[in-house]
């Protein structure tokens, strides 16, 4: 067996690591120095500096985050490595509340002075806002935990894996890509470390290890007597997982349809093998007629859809105008919510806040300031009948605590409400997707994200496919190209007639939303069944240049 | 601390250099200070200062190549920066794309520093912004905003003797205002090098006209229109278009700049022939950088004459591949344009949409370089020379190579982004559904 192979069933193997080429985020690490935790008696002492400070300098409350960042990056294309990077970013940020406004500085050089000249200037930045503010701040109860900690239930930690192995993995890869036809292959795979510990004046102090991993790739080929080109992308996830979610299991597999899809395991080479035949179909695919059809939407497509149409206009900063002049605001006004009749969809659509999901990019213990996280519903028979908060926002909504929606994408960035996972349940009735496609006259199949656009209150939106199959009287009869659908978020999910069981529900998501003013990302997933909308408005996108 | 002067960051660069023993290395010294003021329902709600400063080294062996940073610079820690990279070079796998640093070149001096912007407190900050609420507070509106500036030096060094330095200030500020009925928005985005430029007080203004005007908008058909685009619109569409004057995707076949049976379209009339744009670093009103990250000199180069691809731009790797000069791109991007004003334009025009605007977007089909978003912020409807109603946001699908074969009229360019660039009358632009977003 060759090494790769091993490393391919296994994911462990021993073998020199290398690192090497540019650093993508924070300073670059030996890999071995990643694998060395920061001691939490020292992070406990450091808060404490930070919040003795923020006291004796007028703060009402005080949190502070010493965040060590481990960020790998590995790229390669056709039979070359592109880029590997291991970086890490570690410091401390300081938020202070002080005359009823927020104060926050940060700083990465953690000795007791630095840390309390951060606190003073984050206690003064607070005091000159207060002079002009609007309302104070009011901040929902929340008890301190003691000294606790949550840790992502991983079973291989991707740091641990040789880079080499994993530079081994992705040639073969783009091996098999080649193989299949491909004229360019690029394939990566990115993986998270966030150590967090976050402590309070409300007396928490919290230790948190989460792990996240993506791997991707690009498979392209040309006809260049036609002057086409086609490209397909992975049909993986990126997922709040360790180094085992490359490692194929059956089980974790969905076969039969006209792809095969993944659930808590992924196997990159098969997705690749695929893909290569893919992207012939698409190159021979007919044009689609314009008009009305019934979607059957898997989740690996889906998710997108749900995160920018729910995930987005239920977060309450939104809603209120802190976005307006940068992600906007949102149709889902407050009026809405209390009428408690505002049908977001049909009765199908149930939409579940979740910040605990296992194998989810939003899975965390407790949130940016303290707050042990839950779920809850958003969208109840097709009704709005919640948002997002956090804790200064929880009182607009009449809420005893804060739903613990605070992150900060880095120690040096502001935390705010950022998206939990939001996800669309699977139904009660049993149903797997070949048996919902067999119900279909005129419809469409797709998997996977491509383009999406959506305007700033949420109501427009426009999202194509990798894959769009035809459907015709309950068969798949070939492959579309340059279909994309176009409705508005309320009348699309009016449109959901039919959701498939638990056994079809996975999870997509998101390694980068952007939010914020300097802008911050954050990781989220969604989770769907696959699901069907009927007469939904489809246009097509070919033109043709001069 | 950050802002280091030539001298001194020749004076660094120079000391690591002293420690490499690799083949060959390159040494890259950068740092920003600056800060910001977001605020949002007419207050203010976070602010922020943060000064940064980092060394990289990529040492290479053959064509084995390390890269280390950090960001503490006692003699200590740039010894060990220096060994770390060349550690990690010996156990990096080969680049075949490999290319040998360049040796000393000549630079032009940039005009990308601004004295009265480097010397911008949280105090000159917080007045700009005291005078854009004066504006949302007096007209019963409502303000978000953000203004940032910044002072950035960024030098390089190389093993055989090329050294660049540059400093450049940078301030932005962009304002939404908002009716309180929710029924109006408006937008305004501005950035400039030198701060006496900046006028928060005039371009919030602006965008509570366009918040009162664009209120109580109705809705027309989707559909093909004549569109005159402000320059904000235009700079929005073409900055999509710029990432494919790439030499490399268009030879391998991947772009809307390849030619069909293989080649690239450089030559081609790809656009109308009263399209002409270039990039200058030394022009004034958009200086920037006069070299670039591998050390090349940036020049005034024409991209589009008369409608002609007249250049691609080339990496060192990809010219050195297609036996050509390599050729680096510029953000100092000048789309040429007449002396007509905006509203010289609206004048001409008996029935058309003004755009303010684009909002979100996205790629749809990299073939074609077709595009999809929105309008925002005020979006008016057109007759007989006059703007006659608001009217409600459109989806478009629109690629800019069409867009840029069916241009009218162009007026005189203005600074948008980093760029100058005129506002545009534009026939058969392809507006696909209505949105109900304000």
């Amino acid at each position: 067996m060759k090494r790769r192979d091993f490393l391919y069933l296994t994911g462990i193997s021993a073998g020199a690591s290398m690192a090497a080429s540019v650093p993508v985020f924070g300073r670059m690490i030996s890999v071995e120095e990643a694998l060395t935790p920061v001691d939490v008696t020292l992070k406990k002492r450091l808060a404490d500096v930070a919040l003795n400070a923020a006291k004796t300098n007028g703060a009402s409350y005080a949190d502070v985050r010493i965040g060590r960042y481990l960020n790998q990056v590995i790229a390669t294309r056709e039979k070359r490595v592109d880029n590997i990077a291991n970086t890490e970013s570690y410091g401390m940020g300081i938020r202070v509340l002080a005359n009823g406004a927020w104060g926050f500085a940060a700083t990465n050089n953690l000795d007791q002075d630095s840390i309390a000249k951060a606190a003073k200037m984050a206690a003064a930045i607070a005091k000159g806002n207060a002079k002009i503010m609007g309302d104070p701040v009011r901040l929902a109860p929340q008890k301190g935990y003691g000294e606790i900690s949550w840790k992502t239930p991983i079973q291989t930690n991707a740091f641990e894996v040789p880079i080499a192995d994993k530079v081994d993995l992705l040639l073969h890869v783009n091996s098999e890509a080649l193989k299949g036809g491909a004229k360019y292959i690029n394939s990566n795979l990115f993986m998270v470390n966030e150590q967090k510990y976050f402590a309070s004046t409300e007396g928490s102090y919290i230790d948190q290890d989460i792990h996240r991993i993506w791997p991707t790739f690009t498979l392209t080929k040309i006809d260049a007597s036609a002057g086409k080109f086609e490209s397909r992308n992975a049909l993986s996830a990126p997922m709040g997982m360790g180094f085992e979610y490359m490692q194929p299991l059956d089980s974790e597999k969905i076969k039969g349809g006209p792809v095969t899809l993944y659930k808590k395991r992924y196997d990159m080479l098969e997705d690749v093998r695929e893909a290569a035949v893919h992207v012939d179909e698409k190159l021979k695919a007919k044009p689609i007629a314009p008009g009305k059809y019934d979607l059957v939407l898997d989740p690996s497509h889906l998710f997108l859809t749900i995160h920018e149409s729910v995930g987005h206009p239920t977060e309450l900063d939104r809603v209120l105008g802190y976005e307006a002049n940068y992600a906007g605001t949102s149709f889902l006004t407050l009026d809405k919510w209390e009428s408690r009749k505002f049908n977001f969809g049909s009765k199908e659509v149930q939409i579940v806040a979740d910040k605990l999901e296992p194998g989810s990019l939003g899975a965390v213990g407790y949130d940016d300031e303290g707050v042990k996280c839950g779920q809850w519903d958003i969208i109840k028979d097709g009704i709005l009948v919640n948002y997002q908060t956090i804790r200064d926002q929880a009182h607009i909504l009449g809420l005893k605590a804060s739903q613990g929606c605070c992150y900060a994408d880095s120690w040096d960035s502001i935390q705010f409400q950022r998206m939990p996972n939001v996800s669309l349940q699977p139904g009660n009735v049993p149903l797997s997707a070949a048996d919902m496609v067999k119900k279909v006259e005129k419809g469409i199949y797709m998997f996977g994200r491509n383009s999406y656009s959506i305007d700033q209150q949420r109501y427009n939106f426009q999202f194509s496919a990798q894959l769009a199959y035809e459907i015709k009287d309950g068969k798949i009869v070939g492959m579309f190209k340059d279909a994309a659908y176009q409705a508005n978020t309320q009348e699309f999910w009016n449109s959901c007639v039919q959701r498939c069981d638990q056994s079809d529900y996975r999870l997509g998501g998101t390694f980068s939303d952007g939010k914020g003013q300097p802008s911050q990302s954050s990781a989220v997933s969604h989770g769907s069944p696959t699901t069907r909308f009927n007469g939904v408005n489809v246009i097509n996108t070919g033109r043709k240049l001069g | 601390m950050a802002i280091l002067s030539k001298e001194e960051a020749q004076a660094i660069l120079k000391k690591v250099l002293s420690y490499a023993k690799a083949d060959a290395c390159e040494v890259s010294l950068n740092g920003s200070d600056g800060g910001n003021i977001r605020y949002a329902r007419n207050a203010v709600s976070t602010a922020g200062q943060i000064d940064v400063m980092s060394l990289g080294v990529s040492a290479t062996f053959g064509k084995k190549t390390g890269t280390a940073t950090i960001n503490e610079f006692d003699d200590a820690s740039l010894q060990k920066v220096v060994k770390r990279a060349e550690e990690l070079a010996m156990l990096a796998p080969e680049n075949p794309e490999y290319m040998p640093p360049l040796g000393p070149q000549t630079f032009a001096e940039s005009l990308t520093y601004n004295a009265n912007t480097a010397a911008m407190t949280p105090e000159t900050r917080a007045d700009m912004v005291a005078k854009s609420l004066g504006v949302s507070k007096a007209g019963g509106l409502e303000a978000a905003g953000f203004l940032e500036n910044s002072t950035r030096f960024s030098s390089i060094m190389n093993s055989k003797g090329l050294f660049a330095y540059n400093k450049s200030t940078n301030v932005s500020f962009s304002v939404t205002m908002r009716n309180k009925q929710g029924t109006g928005s408006g937008y305004v985005d501005q950035d400039f090098n030198n701060l006496s430029k900046m006028d928060t007080l005039a371009l919030t203004k602006i965008a509570a006209s366009k918040a009162n005007g664009s209120a109580g908008a109705k809705a027309i058909e989707p559909g093909k229109y004549t569109v005159i685009l402000e320059p904000l619109a235009a700079s929005d569409m073409l900055g999509n278009m710029f990432r494919g004057f790439d030499a490399r995707s268009a030879d391998e076949g991947r772009s809307f700049m390849s030619k069909k049976g293989g080649g690239t379209r450089l030559g081609e009339q790809l656009f109308s022939e009263n399209v002409n744009i270039y990039s200058d670093p030394l022009n004034p009103e958009i200086p920037g950088s006069t070299w670039s990250g591998d050390g090349l000199p940036i020049t005034k180069t024409q991209w589009v004459q008369n409608g002609v691809v007249k250049n691609l731009s080339y990496s060192r790797y990809w010219a050195a591949q297609k036996n050509v000069q390599p050729l680096p791109f510029s953000r100092s991007i000048v789309m040429e344009g007449g002396n007509q004003s905006l509203e010289d334009l609206i004048k001409s025009t008996e029935k058309g949409i003004l755009v303010t605007r684009f909002w979100y977007i996205r790629m749809v089909d990299p073939q074609t370089l077709l595009l999809t978003g929105l309008t925002r912020d005020g979006t008016f409807f057109i007759e007989n020379g006059e703007i006659k109603f608001p009217i409600k946001n459109f989806r478009f699908n629109e690629s800019p190579v069409i867009m840029l074969n069916n241009v009218e009229a162009l007026g005189k360019p203005v600074r948008t982004g980093s760029g100058l660039i005129p506002p545009m009358k534009i026939r058969d632009f392809t507006f696909s559904s209505l949105s109900d977003a304000i």
